[in-house]
């Protein structure tokens, strides 16, 4: 992992960061298999480098970035975020990265563009987990914005964490980071955006819909149907006596975005 | 009773050095140990309490599907480990225990709303629940004395309840993850096998034109 210098950011918490060891082996990233610790076991054979981002659809400049290049030309915030699973856990992370809406900018979406698309790579030759003969997910993953959603200065395209480039356990060499939906909203090593006029399909969508809706905004009061959403457990805190901490609207971040759903009615666009 | 075949089976079965069965119970404990002093010493990675809990309920389900090979082997191989069925279950029972007791203490904090809303609203905390509640007679009546005073029919019958508990434990592990990973359904076909062989066996018994009247 390189270096990267970053601008701090008034968005960060103050919260006590997840350690970079819990950051960098607990994870989800299912090309890579299902447990916890299999993608920092096996994410080792991605090739991150090189590495291009497509962007295209409805926009006035598509475009294909090498990854060097965005990274160069993008002005590099430390964002430390509250990052809560689904599953019911969370972590305090220190992301390097830079505003969605940089990027959205830079390629001038059409009028016609509502919603951003994002696709992972597929590369069953160095992703074992997409080799099983059990697919639990239909690849290459894929998932969505609303293009007001993301256009929120909270979104932020990662490309490092801890002050060094992302591993690759954890997305490299880019990914999405929405800090107040569950975790699987935020995209691992992605190699295109679209811009497009329907709400795209998601991956977790398409896998469950009673289960994992488009929006997945983190709300305490609606439980996923086989589980509670009520309160969630910081990773490395308190070892084996954690103790469960309740979970805030959004994330705790209902201040910059509860207004992108005003009047919508939660339960049924979950 | 017995039919000539597995009278044959009995005269075929092979002695295997006996062990004492203080040993199986020595050894089956080991990973309940190991999985403590791990989780108190934090070797157990990023998430110990889930581990932990996970790591518990796993080895209750391996060893109830333990018990559930005993006849078959007995059966198909002549391998005869009977002796040694009664520390498999009271393990799997063991097992069961502490992994609802990790839930119920290390898990939900003793917060008894959190529990009863876990218990009436998630079908697979429903099915873990009576899951372990099917296990506690079975427990109970794993002693001679209980032999005799229920009469082998009876406990034998009563023992039957082991299916519905290895189904309970395979769908409980099943509910629990997202998606189909394939730890949880390689359990469940075991354990479908291992099920499905019973009732194959006794269909083919009920229909077989070879049965002697009892």
């Amino acid at each position: 992992a390189a270096p990267l210098s970053a601008t701090k950011s008034p968005f960060s918490t103050d919260e006590k960061k997840t350690s970079r060891e819990d950051v960098t082996s607990y994870n989800n990233y299912y090309e890579f298999g299902t447990g916890k610790e299999d993608p920092a076991a096996k994410a080792g054979s991605l090739k991150n480098s090189p590495w291009t981002v497509k962007v295209d659809g409805m926009v006035g400049k598509p475009a294909e970035f090498a990854i060097e290049d965005l990274i160069k030309s993008s002005a590099l915030e430390e964002r430390i975020y509250r990052m809560r699973c689904v599953e019911g856990w969370s972590m305090v992370i220190p992301w390097v990265g830079f505003p969605l809406a940089d990027l959205v900018k830079r390629v001038e979406p059409l009028g016609s563009a509502k919603y951003v698309a994002f696709e992972t790579a597929y590369r069953p030759e160095e992703m074992p987990g997409v080799q099983s003969m059990f697919p639990v997910l239909d690849w290459p993953y894929v998932e969505g914005l609303r293009l007001d959603e993301a256009m929120n200065p909270l979104a932020i395209l990662a490309v490092g964490l801890y002050g060094e480039t992302l591993p690759n356990q954890n997305g490299a060499p880019i990914r999405l980071v929405v800090p107040w939906k569950y975790g699987f909203k935020g995209i691992k090593s992605i190699t295109r955006i679209s811009f497009v006029d329907k709400q795209p399909e998601t991956s977790w969508n398409k896998q469950a819909p009673s289960e994992y809706g488009f929006y997945a905004n983190v709300n305490p009061s609606v439980d996923h149907p086989r589980w509670s959403q009520a309160t969630e457990r910081r990773i490395g805190e308190g070892g084996l006596f954690v103790k469960r901490r309740p979970t805030l609207m959004f994330n705790g971040y209902a201040e910059q975005v509860a207004s992108l759903y005003a009047g919508m009615d939660l339960r049924k666009l979950y | 009773m017995a039919g000539r075949a597995s009278v044959q089976a009995d005269k075929k079965s092979f002695t295997l050095p006996q062990v004492p069965k203080i040993a199986i119970y020595l050894v089956g404990f080991i990973p309940a140990v190991w999985l403590f002093y791990a989780g108190v010493t934090d070797q157990l990675g990023a998430d110990p309490m889930r581990y932990l809990e996970q790591g518990l309920g796993l080895w209750a389900l391996r060893f109830l599907i333990a018990t559930l090979t005993i006849t078959p082997l007995r059966q198909l191989f002549s391998i005869n480990l009977l002796r040694y069925r009664r520390a498999l279950g009271l393990l799997a029972f063991y097992y069961a225990a502490l992994h609802l007791t990790t839930y119920l203490v290390l898990d939900q904090g003793l917060d008894v709303a959190a529990i009863v809303a876990d218990i009436v609203k998630r079908p697979y905390i429903t099915i873990g629940m009576a899951t372990f509640i099917i296990l506690v007679p079975l427990a109970v009546t794993s002693n001679n004395a209980a032999i005799r005073r229920m009469g082998g029919q009876a406990w034998a019958k009563l023992h039957r309840l082991v299916y519905v508990a290895a189904i309970g434990a395979a769908l409980h592990f099943l509910l629990v993850v997202k998606s189909w990973p394939p730890e949880p359904l390689v359990y469940a076909a075991i354990v479908a096998v291992l099920l499905g062989y019973r009732l194959l066996r006794s269909m083919v018994k009920k229909t077989s034109p070879r049965r002697r009247p009892a």
